[in-house]
């Protein structure tokens, strides 16, 4: 357990001090939702509408955009040999690194997302939904993106391929966080969805970092 | 945790290695007691590091085994992990991190009681004379530097097995004696070295083994 949260205290600090990819992410994510009125134009009733679903995609798109950065800095500079030798389980070690890369960009992604939910008239109601949506959503995205992130690892042109790969697996989580907030908002109980959100995010703690681990020793043989 | 030096012993026997579907190596054997080191030497190519790699866990035989102590290495990888240490191609430095940031964190990781760990690695420091260096990013090392910073990994955490891929590499003349002087201390207290290397380095009593007589004869075309 203390190797546990070393790793996740070392990635930290690395994203702490590098700064970039967290701001790029949240950046990426605030740009692109902004972007939604200019496109489809700013009557309030359409934006409304819409709004579970821009923030619920450019969510899913901004947590993808860093997930190539989670396996390959440390491939490319031999620390993941010594990470995969640390005598501990590897998906321990990998969990720690998803928990990491959730609190880098998840987390700031699921702070910013009830500020630009004001910004797309999103009725007040999906508001508490819309945070639990992106509360069990996100993990889902950074534990099921390790996986492809590690099966991509030290191919050419990994980030196109990450997102062919891991892009279908995400549209459950879509399908469901959208559901919740439109249920919210239309008064009925947002409950069902986010009890399969909560199941899916169960079944990737459990399975993602061990399918991830065997996908790391594979890149590394 | 590290069992009686009295009785450890490392060996393999039969190893063989393939890579790319050409075979590297095979009928590869060797056994090593408390104290004893063994040179790989051989041409580019030989399988110097294949060999290390399949030593170190991280890249499973063809055929053959590995025992520690007369048990298979198979068995517990973790343990094993536990008791090695593997220095390949890549330091393993982080740009952003300083020298005792870098090292810390690996000694952490494999000697997870803190406060010991910390002694330690203040010892490491010194003893490769990186004290001054210390608080310097990783980023502005030099090749020798980041080489001697990865070498002082070897001290900050007490492991028996040493698994050396040309540790010489880029280090000058008074670094060579100073790591000369830590395997010569290392062997003294009952820990084993294998090591590859093209640089003379003394190591006296140390068992050669050309890699080059375990090479197989290509088939032609």
């Amino acid at each position: 357990m203390n190797r546990f949260f070393e790793v996740v205290r070392r990635d930290l600090r690395l994203a702490l001090r590098q700064g970039s990819d967290s701001v790029m992410v949240v950046t990426f994510f605030v740009l692109t939702v902004v972007l939604f009125p200019f496109g489809i134009g700013p009557e309030v009733n359409v934006l409304e509408r819409v709004s579970a679903g821009v923030l619920m995609v450019t969510a899913l798109l901004a947590s993808m955009l860093s997930l190539d950065r989670l396996f390959q800095a440390d491939y490319e500079d031999g620390s993941l040999e010594l990470l995969v030798l640390t005598p501990a389980p590897l998906g321990v070690v990998v969990a720690a690194k998803m928990l990491a890369h959730w609190l880098t960009t998840g987390l700031p992604l699921m702070i910013a997302a009830p500020v630009l939910a004001v910004l797309l008239h999103m009725h007040e109601d999906g508001f508490i939904t819309l945070l639990a949506a992106m509360a069990l959503g996100t993990p889902v995205l950074s534990l099921v993106g390790g996986i492809g992130a590690a099966l991509v690892l030290g191919a050419r042109r990994g980030g196109v391929l990450l997102s062919l790969l891991i892009l279908p697996l995400y549209v459950p989580v879509l399908i469901f966080g959208v559901g919740a907030i439109d249920a919210a908002v239309q008064g009925m109980s947002a409950k069902p969805h986010l009890l399969i959100l909560a199941a899916m995010l169960a079944a990737a703690l459990v399975l993602a970092p061990w399918a991830s681990a065997a996908a790391l020793r594979q890149a590394l043989e | 945790m590290v069992p009686a030096m009295t009785e450890t012993s490392f060996s393999a026997k039969d190893l063989a290695c393939v890579r790319g579907g050409r075979v590297v190596f095979a009928g590869l054997g060797f056994s090593l007691s408390a104290g004893g080191a063994l040179v790989l030497l051989g041409p580019n190519g030989s399988g110097k590091s294949s060999l290390l790699r399949v030593l170190a866990g991280l890249l499973k035989p063809a055929h053959g085994a590995l025992a520690w102590n007369g048990q298979s290495v198979g068995d517990d990888p973790e343990a094993h992990a536990e008791r090695t240490h593997y220095l390949g191609h890549h330091d393993a430095v982080k740009p952003v991190l300083s020298v005792a940031e870098n090292l810390r964190f690996w000694a952490h990781l494999h000697d997870p009681h803190a406060e010991r760990a910390g002694r330690a690695v203040d010892h490491a420091l010194e003893r490769f004379g990186l004290s001054r260096l210390a608080s310097i990013p990783g980023k502005m090392l030099s090749a020798g530097q980041k080489r001697r910073t990865n070498l002082a990994r070897l001290l900050a955490a007490p492991s028996p097995l040493w698994l050396l891929d040309e540790p010489t590499t880029a280090l000058d003349k008074a670094s060579i004696k100073a790591l000369e002087q830590v395997l010569a201390e290392h062997r003294a207290t009952g820990g084993m070295v294998v090591l590859s290397t093209h640089a003379d380095i003394v190591m006296p009593g140390a068992t050669e083994l050309h890699l080059d007589k375990f090479a197989v004869a290509e088939e032609l075309p």
